[in-house]
């Protein structure tokens, strides 16, 4: 078997909360991340989904070090990041570039298209003078953008056309693996199929690996292989795309595929959801045992008492609840 | 008889730049305690066209061009803005997308539940006390007296929009127009939040406008929708109807786009181009530039929401001659 592109083992991100304001004390401690394993394989597309404040953001900006690992290791081709110098991760970065989820926020408002395409190139010393014109205008190509508009702002663009001025800067130092943030849930539906068939066409032209993150369970399913679920810092089910998204194991998991509307009134007519109660947990002070339990409609006592381990269920398919086998 | 008859509501923004024309002759109706679904992407003037409603457009730039919007025998549009000021908040009630900048930060819960109440129907600060606890028992917020006096920055998202919808419902209106309402929450707590709409709806026997761009919610929970487009209504129809036998080319592409219709891997159906600007006068059918089925007919003149079967209407030419 092939060594996986991207390993995480039991990566860690813990941010402390202090409160007072002259006299500064630690009132506790965020656990964003707490104890994820994860391994991407060269070419697969592992999609991470989750909802907000669960920590799918964090994970994806520790893996780059934009903040910093409290804990665990992160590998990229076999050698550990997270403990690399920084000259060191820095000649690695081009192979691993990000892509956010606000193409509004993320281009710089006063640089032109050309000026956003040319500076990685420059800054890593791929591309000078006449050669900068012409590797821009091919990234434009390739990403479905009119290189006659190079000298144009972000603002006289859509925000599809901006996501797609993103995705050729992270595009533009040929990366190998590339973290996708959420990148089509700011855009409108038909625009948003635009970029997802330009994310999958690009994916299979330049055979990229891909960490997908977004909480939209039928745009992961539609572009992964494996799907890996988040809930309070820890992944709850790890399994092939169709087998969560149809036959998922993990109540969590249950409830969130039976939570998306269907755009289809028939199905949604006759459709069983698993209602939850409550709200989730604040990640400053998670609940005892599983952090899951307090909305789970199938908790019990044993529940507080340990942190399920993400155990097999089935073939690559696994689920960190300690009632599989009741449910 | 209709709660809510819109007729060829028109709003234009009149800016530097030029004349943007935000709602184009659009026409909707809402029959007392029915939900209907106004979708849209973004810019096709759903969110303009309920703000006209309840004279929230900021003039200038905007202006109502013409129309009516009879509510209730009053024409809304026409009855000037005191006569529209008591009957926004009491009658009809507005929640929107945003439940952090819709609520205000400086103000407890409590203060911003009762406001309503105190301001249209003088009732005292002890009985909207305890009617304001009682609503927000309603909404599923436990312990309502203790929370009356919590300030907005202490809720989670989707307890701020269970204060929101709180405070539109406190007066009992008899319609809500709701902006996006689920838009910024979580899928679990965006299910949550629209099984107590629905509650409250049949229990207060009000009607809903629900605005969304999500084809999945409105399948949920409306009855009847609207389609829009670039300022127009494209297209009407019960939902079953609409989703079953979609009928205009841009509701059909729409769906179609949508990746929980396709088989895993196949690339997804896309509709090219981008909507038009609306400062540019359009000549036609707004959607003819991106429409697969569009004929050199279509960029004549622009077709008119025609009822084609009970029920039933679409704003395209070749539609309404039989050709598709």
């Amino acid at each position: 078997m092939t060594r996986p592109l991207l390993e995480l083992r039991a990566l860690r991100v813990h941010f402390p909360v202090y409160s007072g304001l002259i006299r500064r004390r630690l009132a506790g401690t965020v656990r964003a991340v707490d104890g994820v394993s994860l391994d991407v394989a060269p070419g697969e597309t592992v999609g991470l989904v989750g909802e907000s404040g669960c920590g799918k953001s964090t994970l994806a900006r520790a893996v780059v070090r934009l903040v910093p690992c409290t804990g665990g290791t992160v590998s990229f081709e076999g050698r550990e990041i997270s403990a690399m110098r920084e000259p060191a991760f820095r000649a690695l970065r081009p192979r691993l570039q990000l892509i956010f989820q606000d193409p509004y926020a993320s281009l710089n408002p006063r640089m032109t298209v050309f000026d956003a395409l040319a500076e990685p190139l420059r800054v890593h010393g791929l591309a000078d003078g006449r050669d900068v014109r012409r590797r821009v205008s091919d990234l434009m190509e390739l990403v479905g953008l009119a290189p006659r508009f190079m000298r144009k702002y972000p603002h006289e663009f859509s925000g599809g056309q901006r996501q797609r001025i993103a995705i050729a800067r992270a595009l533009a130092l040929e990366p190998r693996l590339v973290i996708a943030d959420e990148p089509v849930s700011a855009l409108d539906v038909s625009v948003q199929a635009q970029i997802l068939n330009l994310i999958a066409r690009l994916r299979e032209q330049m055979g990229l690996t891909l960490l997908f993150i977004a909480h939209d369970l039928s745009v992961v399913h539609y572009l992964s292989h494996r799907i890996a679920v988040m809930y309070l810092g820890r992944l709850v089910e790890l399994g092939p795309a169709s087998e969560v998204f149809y036959r998922p194991r993990h109540p969590y998991t249950r409830a969130l595929i039976s939570a998306i509307p269907v755009p289809d009134p028939v199905k949604e007519k006759t459709r069983q959801r698993v209602a939850l109660h409550d709200e989730p947990a604040s990640a400053l002070n998670p609940p005892s045992g599983c952090a899951f339990r307090p909305r789970c409609p199938w908790a019990e006592p044993r529940c507080a008492e340990i942190v399920p381990p993400l155990e097999s269920c089935g073939e690559g398919h696994q689920a960190a609840c300690i009632r599989l086998e009741d449910i | 008889m209709p709660l809510l008859d819109v007729h060829e509501l028109t709003t234009h923004f009149h800016t530097r730049e030029g004349v943007v024309r935000a709602v184009n002759g659009v026409s909707f109706r809402v029959e007392p305690g029915e939900t209907i679904g106004i979708v849209g992407e973004s810019g096709s003037g759903k969110t303009v066209a309920s703000l006209s409603l309840l004279g929230l457009i900021p003039s200038p730039p905007g202006r109502i061009e013409k129309g009516t919007a009879v509510f209730d025998g009053v024409d809304l549009l026409a009855c000037g803005a005191q006569t529209l000021r008591s009957i926004r908040g009491r009658a009809i009630s507005m929640i929107f997308q945003d439940p952090m900048t819709a609520l205000n930060p400086f103000m407890r819960i409590g203060d911003q539940l009762m406001e309503p109440l105190r301001v249209h129907e003088g009732v005292s600060r002890r009985e909207a006390r305890a009617q304001a606890a009682e609503m927000l028992r309603l909404v599923g917020i436990q312990d309502g007296a203790r929370n009356l006096d919590a300030w907005p920055h202490e809720f989670s998202g989707g307890m701020r929009q269970r204060v929101m919808i709180a405070m539109a419902l406190i007066t009992r209106p008899h319609l809500l127009i709701a902006d996006e309402p689920t838009t910024a929450l979580d899928v679990t707590i965006q299910a949550q939040i629209l099984e107590l709409l629905a509650r409250l709806q049949r229990e207060l026997g009000m009607a809903v406008i629900l605005i969304t761009h999500d084809l999945g919610v409105v399948a949920r929970v409306c009855r009847r929708l609207y389609v829009m487009y670039a300022g127009q209504v494209m297209e009407s129809a019960s939902t079953d109807e609409l989703f079953a036998r979609p009928q205009h080319p841009y509701t059909e592409a729409l769906l179609q786009s949508l990746p929980s219709t396709h088989v895993k891997g196949e690339p997804l159906h896309t509709i090219p181009g981008l909507p038009p600007d609306l400062i540019a006068p359009i000549a036609g059918c707004p959607f003819a530039p991106r429409c697969a089925k569009a004929t050199d007919r279509c960029g004549r003149g622009t077709p008119a929401l025609q009822e084609i079967a009970p029920g039933r209407a679409t704003a395209c030419f070749r539609v309404q001659d039989g050709e598709l």
